[in-house]
């Protein structure tokens, strides 16, 4: 890594408070939560402006340390990684503030700014405690923004997804404690596969991270949040993953494996899914795979990749959810069969939600085709060519989805009659902010480049890589419209598709249903069986000893001197015997 | 599953299609022709482009005349009928976990 900080050029806007920028955000989510109206949404627009110079300032020996009895918790720990993320989610703060300023909801306005500074404490954590603090501060605070949709869904997906985040939390503590055991320190470096502590760490990043079979609490809660809700939400959690996989885990082979999974499986779902904000939600996990298997290769060019491509993603996943947002801000409706031919009516809005599009589609002069290439260049140069080959159907894949089908079905498609305005005014702004950044970043990358963590010897405008990537995007669209024209193109269905979720969903309550029934039955019969023997004990008992039991009878004199003179018999010859 | 359209509240409800708005770009079919025959034409020049453009090969695997073309093609129209299989699969009604 380099060992210079990246913003030497902006040393002019920078101011010497030396603080951990999770401090404007928790401030700020206090004053917040006192204040009404405006005032609200001006404290929290202040916030990021006021963090940025702070983070600007930041400089490598800055530490902050606080004791916790005897042991050492670093609260800051500034080197070039750090603070590209700690850059990146000052950004996204910013637009997801100016994306939220007309919303009059206390609970959201302050658990947006929680979870954006839970998210900067993570990234500048320097060990494994206080990343587990801020891990666990994720999740609480977040999980807020889901609830504050107000809708049994919501209310449900919330808690599915509060379990999960706080279970990664628990294995991330567990892990730490074993390693500062067996070791005798947590500081948060390269930690790499090797041993029970490792592989908690890891497993819990993957949770976060959303690997395969780990990632439904992503697709099931981050659509049923509010419009503004989920941009904040698909800003931080996974990429905070990101960061730590690719500070504790790089070079680690599995994780090329995992990540090429991730991009490849949930475009299937994508295609197939109503829920516009959900598809983007699978689209996520794809674009998440491409920096884990960056991560997962390790060599410089590839890590460039993935942290760059964790930059670009925040900016244009989020203007694609602010986009999908503002379609269901306006209309109360986000399923793909009920939208289409809001072109009409949301012209600016549809050229947005197009430059997201482009951009994640890596499109040339789009930010997606500037960091995602590093990663597949990287693949091909460490000679995985079968890996290549799946990245680059997901590749095409993804255009397919979300570089189409999003924009399709909400802006074109079949007029579905809906007539509507554009957003309010600070949509659009926070939209057209995005937007931006994703022209420029795809235009012009050498800034993005000069703070990335290693140099960068990569030049991604050649004849040859643009030709290839449009070449490549025009013939997946030309499937598109092939299939489409055809009618073989699967229509938008009012349904829902079961995933991973479905184990804990349906199969675990169903099975402690069957098994529950099963031991009531079993316990049914055992309790007839002991009732038929209690009652053959009792029948016996009162047979004999019952009112009209032969030993209950009360016996006639005679007889007792009957019995009297036989014993007395008995006992006399057995007196004359030998 | 109750109707999503319950928001707590957007500003302009949705308004019904008037029959005396104006006309728009795709409403007309000619447009949607003219749009696609566009396409296709780039499609056709971005295919045929690699006669005169030198395409530098990272791996041999990429070494085919219109690899890239060919194989954006083919994998979109294997996922979109992939994906149709798993529907099939994996479709249910939206108050399945109801």
């Amino acid at each position: 890594m380099i060992s210079s900080l990246p913003f030497a050029a902006l040393a002019h806007y920078a101011v010497d408070w030396q603080l951990p920028p999770a401090v404007f955000f928790f401030a700020g989510a206090i004053v917040v939560g006192v204040l009404r109206g405006r005032a609200q949404a001006a404290v929290a627009l202040l916030v990021p402006l006021v963090g940025i110079p702070n983070l600007l300032g930041l400089t490598a020996a800055t530490v902050y340390d606080v004791e916790f009895f005897t042991y050492t918790l670093e609260f800051l720990r500034v080197d070039r990684l750090s603070l590209l993320f700690g850059l990146l989610f000052h950004i996204a703060a910013l637009i997801g503030v100016i994306y939220a300023i007309h919303v009059r909801d206390t609970v959201q306005q302050v658990a947006a700014l929680a979870y954006a500074g839970s998210a900067l404490g993570a990234v500048f954590a320097g060990d494994l405690i206080s990343l587990f603090i801020s891990w666990e501060l994720l999740a609480v605070t977040s999980v807020f923004l889901v609830w504050a949709r107000r809708t049994e869904q919501a209310a449900g997906a919330g808690l599915r997804y509060l379990i999960i985040q706080v279970f990664s939390g628990v294995l991330l503590l567990a892990g730490a404690l074993i390693r500062l055991h067996e070791t005798g320190t947590t500081s948060f470096d390269y930690i790499g596969l090797e041993g029970l502590a490792a592989w908690l760490i890891f497993i819990a990043f993957g949770i976060k991270c959303a690997f395969p079979f780990l990632h439904n609490w992503l697709t099931d809660a981050y659509p049923e949040s509010t419009p503004t809700g989920t941009v904040f939400l698909s800003a931080f959690t996974t990429k905070v993953a990101v960061y730590a996989l690719a500070r504790g885990y790089p070079g680690t082979e599995l994780l090329i494996y995992i990540g090429a999974v991730m991009t490849a499986f949930p475009i299937f779902y994508a295609v197939i899914e109503n829920d516009l904000r959900r598809v983007l939600g699978y689209s996520m996990i794809n674009q998440i795979g491409f920096m884990v298997v960056g991560i997962g290769i390790g060599t410089s060019l590839a890590m460039n990749g993935a942290v760059s491509h964790a930059f670009n993603d925040v900016i244009f996943k989020g203007l694609l959810f602010m986009s999908m947002g503002a379609v269901l801000h306006m209309t109360g409706k986000i399923n793909g069969s009920e939208l289409g031919g809001l072109y009409k009516t949301m012209p600016i809005t549809t050229t947005l939600c197009i430059v997201g599009a482009a951009s994640i589609s890596a499109f040339p002069l789009f930010s997606g085709f500037v960091s995602k290439s590093m990663v597949m260049l990287a693949l091909l140069q460490d000679d995985r060519p079968i890996i290549w080959l799946v990245m680059l159907f997901a590749s095409a894949g993804v255009f397919h989805h979300a570089g189409i089908k999003i924009p399709y079905f909400a802006f074109y498609a079949h007029d579905s009659g809906i007539r509507t305005r554009e957003p309010p005014w600070n949509m659009l702004l926070a939209m057209g902010i995005a937007a931006t950044l994703c022209i420029f970043n795809g235009s012009y990358p050498h800034l993005l480049y000069s703070i990335l963590p290693f140099p960068v010897d990569y030049v991604p405008y050649t004849a040859s890589h643009v030709l290839t990537q449009t070449q490549l995007l025009f013939f997946s669209a030309l499937a598109f419209a092939w299939l489409n024209l055809v009618g073989l193109y699967p229509p938008e269905l009012k349904s829902i598709n079961i995933d991973a979720e479905w184990f804990y969903r349906r199969l675990a309550p169903q099975s402690i249903q069957a098994i529950v029934a099963w031991i009531d039955h079993t316990g049914g019969l055992l309790k007839q069986d002991a009732k038929a023997q209690l009652k053959d004990f009792v029948d016996g008992v009162t047979r004999h000893h019952g009112p009209e039991g032969a030993m209950a009878r009360t016996w006639p004199t005679g007889a007792t001197v009957l019995w009297v003179a036989i014993l007395s018999g008995a006992f006399l010859i057995a007196s004359f015997l030998p | 599953m109750s109707d999503k359209s319950q928001q707590p509240s957007h500003p302009s409800p949705p308004q019904p299609a008037k029959a005396s708005e104006k006309s728009h770009i795709f409403d007309n079919p000619q447009n949607v022709k003219r749009l696609l025959r566009i396409f296709y034409t780039t499609c056709a020049a971005l295919f045929g482009a690699e006669f005169f453009i030198h395409r530098h090969l990272d791996h041999a695997v990429e070494s085919w005349y219109g690899f890239y073309a060919i194989y954006g093609f083919v994998a979109c129209v294997a996922l979109v009928l992939a994906a149709k299989e798993l529907r099939k699969a994996a479709m249910r009604k939206e108050d399945y976990y109801d």
